[in-house]
């Protein structure tokens, strides 16, 4: 298969307006197949609006986004839920598409919430309901998942964990992975591709390059060169086209 | 069978709490009362020209809510009054409009309180088909609809991020609303169709834990207000809509007795 038929969305020089001020301009990037491409970035940079650029939730955008799969799974940053609404955690994963029990269980099981899966969901505390935001995102086997600081308020050995459950759900279901975050240290490691945002791209590329960058380290400082530096070891090795692992 | 007008009225006053039950839910879940509201009121205008041009009121109220209906999402598009004033200025002009409307009419003897607050004894066996037919389009159109309204309903990002088109969905809903405004406004009147689309809901609310079953204690919620009111209408001679209005406001507070512990933490 060729590169371009891996592509799932890709996004032209995209961009938004609002009331005459950018949010964010000129972001040319592109999620490819069990590819994982991370968005780093300051606070007000510009990371949630290109990941819904990139969704398609904004609507008159400069540049242009072409989106290759409806079958889409996403974690928004902010989610502000009516508790008018009886709504029950197992309602909550099948919102958007309608899914069968083993499913709803096995997404649940891997992110370590199946034990509340009858609890309302105004009763979940921030980190449960993160989990299950993440849980309702992979069960429908998406081509592509939109992750917008996921795990946000999970506890330290969970966060871990679910950034490897993340890493592996993009290796099995070789669905591509746009991914925003602040956490440099877990992220950075299994990452294919960083883009670097402050309200545009300041520089782009496999976490190692970016980190040698100067612009990054202005952004970020010397010391998360060097945390992005630790994780060297971990991109000592290639995957040849054969599905060989041949080392640099 | 339908010789008899209570007969009628109860045929018909079912209908539209199978209706009612769901769309009054969303109601709810989207804060639509007041919206709802709007087009009740916008009813009225076209009561008076379905009377002018001897055209079917259920057409007519049906056609005019829609149109104001449209108003009101150029409106907010275009001003910066926020939502509820513009509501305000559209429920409050067209049932002035309306109401000097049949000022000029004086040819046309106009039941008033019949039109606000119901009149079972106007109830025809075409109004029961209109009713019957009309209810079961809105509800095949809501269930085909559901999923992206909910979602939506929930969080519209999501919704839209995962290819649901909420707002296809949204203004097929505009359109159902306007819909059963115009078949109900015979049994319940124009001024208290809100609270049969919202007083059964929000008594279900009460009693559910799930949105299905909400749905589900609405609909029952909205049978029993329309057979007690209908009842007690009968008996007392009192006008039908404000009967049906006021049983439904007894089942909500019974329902208060039982609200579920998590709400209340909740809140």
């Amino acid at each position: 298969m060729s590169t371009d038929q891996n592509i799932l969305v890709k996004l032209n020089d995209a961009g938004l307006q609002l009331n005459n001020k950018w949010l964010v301009k000129g972001v040319s990037l592109q999620v490819e197949k069990g590819k994982i491409v991370t968005l780093i970035g300051p606070n007000g940079s510009g990371k949630s609006t290109t990941a819904k650029i990139a969704l398609g939730i904004y609507k008159k955008i400069d540049g242009s986004v072409e989106k290759y799969t409806n079958k889409v799974g996403y974690v928004p940053q902010k989610i502000s839920i009516d508790w008018t609404l009886p709504l029950r955690v197992n309602d909550f994963m099948m919102l958007t598409e309608s899914l069968n029990k083993e499913t709803i269980d096995e997404a649940l099981s891997l992110t370590g919430v199946i034990h509340i899966k009858d609890k309302n969901l105004g009763d979940l505390s921030g980190g449960e309901f993160q989990r299950v935001l993440l849980a309702r995102a992979i069960s429908k086997k998406p081509d592509l998942l939109v992750l917008d600081e996921p795990v946000q308020g999970v506890d330290f050995t969970g966060e871990i964990a679910l950034y490897e459950l993340i890493k592996k759900i993009s290796d099995e279901l070789s669905c591509g992975i746009l991914l925003i975050s602040h956490d440099l240290h877990t992220v950075m490691s299994a990452t294919d591709h960083v883009v670097c945002l402050n309200g545009h791209v300041c520089c782009s590329g496999s976490p190692m390059d970016v980190a040698k960058n100067n612009e990054y380290k202005a952004l970020f400082g010397e010391q998360a060169s060097q945390i992005l530096s630790r994780y060297q070891h971990k991109h000592d090795h290639i995957h040849t086209d054969e599905g060989e692992i041949k080392k640099n | 069978m339908f010789d008899d007008f209570f007969i009628r009225a109860l045929v018909a006053g079912i209908g539209v709490a199978f209706v009612t039950g769901p769309l009054g839910c969303f109601v709810i879940w989207r804060r639509l009362s007041y919206f709802g509201d709007t087009l009740a009121h916008s009813a009225l205008l076209g009561v008076t020209l379905a009377f002018t041009m001897e055209f079917n009121i259920a057409i007519s109220v049906f056609v005019i809510s829609s149109i104001i209906a449209l108003i009101l999402i150029q409106l907010q598009k275009k001003t910066n009054l926020p939502g509820d004033a513009l509501l305000g200025l559209l429920a409050h002009s067209s049932l002035a409009v309306g109401l000097v409307v049949i000022g000029f009419l004086t040819f046309i003897r106009f039941d008033i309180m019949g039109l606000l607050f119901g009149d079972i004894l106007a109830v025809s066996v075409d109004d029961l088909l209109i009713i019957w037919i009309g209810g079961a389009l809105i509800l095949l159109v809501l269930k085909l609809i559901w999923k992206p309204l909910f979602a939506s309903t929930v969080n519209y990002e999501l919704a839209e991020a995962e290819g649901l088109n909420p707002d296809r969905a949204k203004a097929i809903f505009t359109i159902l609303m306007a819909a059963i405004i115009a078949i109900s406004i015979k049994m319940v009147g124009l001024l208290l169709i809100t609270g049969m689309l919202i007083i059964p809901a929000a008594m279900a609310r009460n009693l559910s834990s799930s949105p299905q079953s909400m749905v589900i204690y609405s609909i029952i919620g909205g049978l029993l207000s329309v057979i007690i009111g209908l009842f007690t209408s009968l008996e007392f001679n009192t006008s039908s809509g404000p009967s049906i209005i006021t049983a439904a406001l007894l089942l909500f507070i019974l329902s208060l007795f039982k609200i579920k512990q998590s709400i209340k933490l909740k809140n």
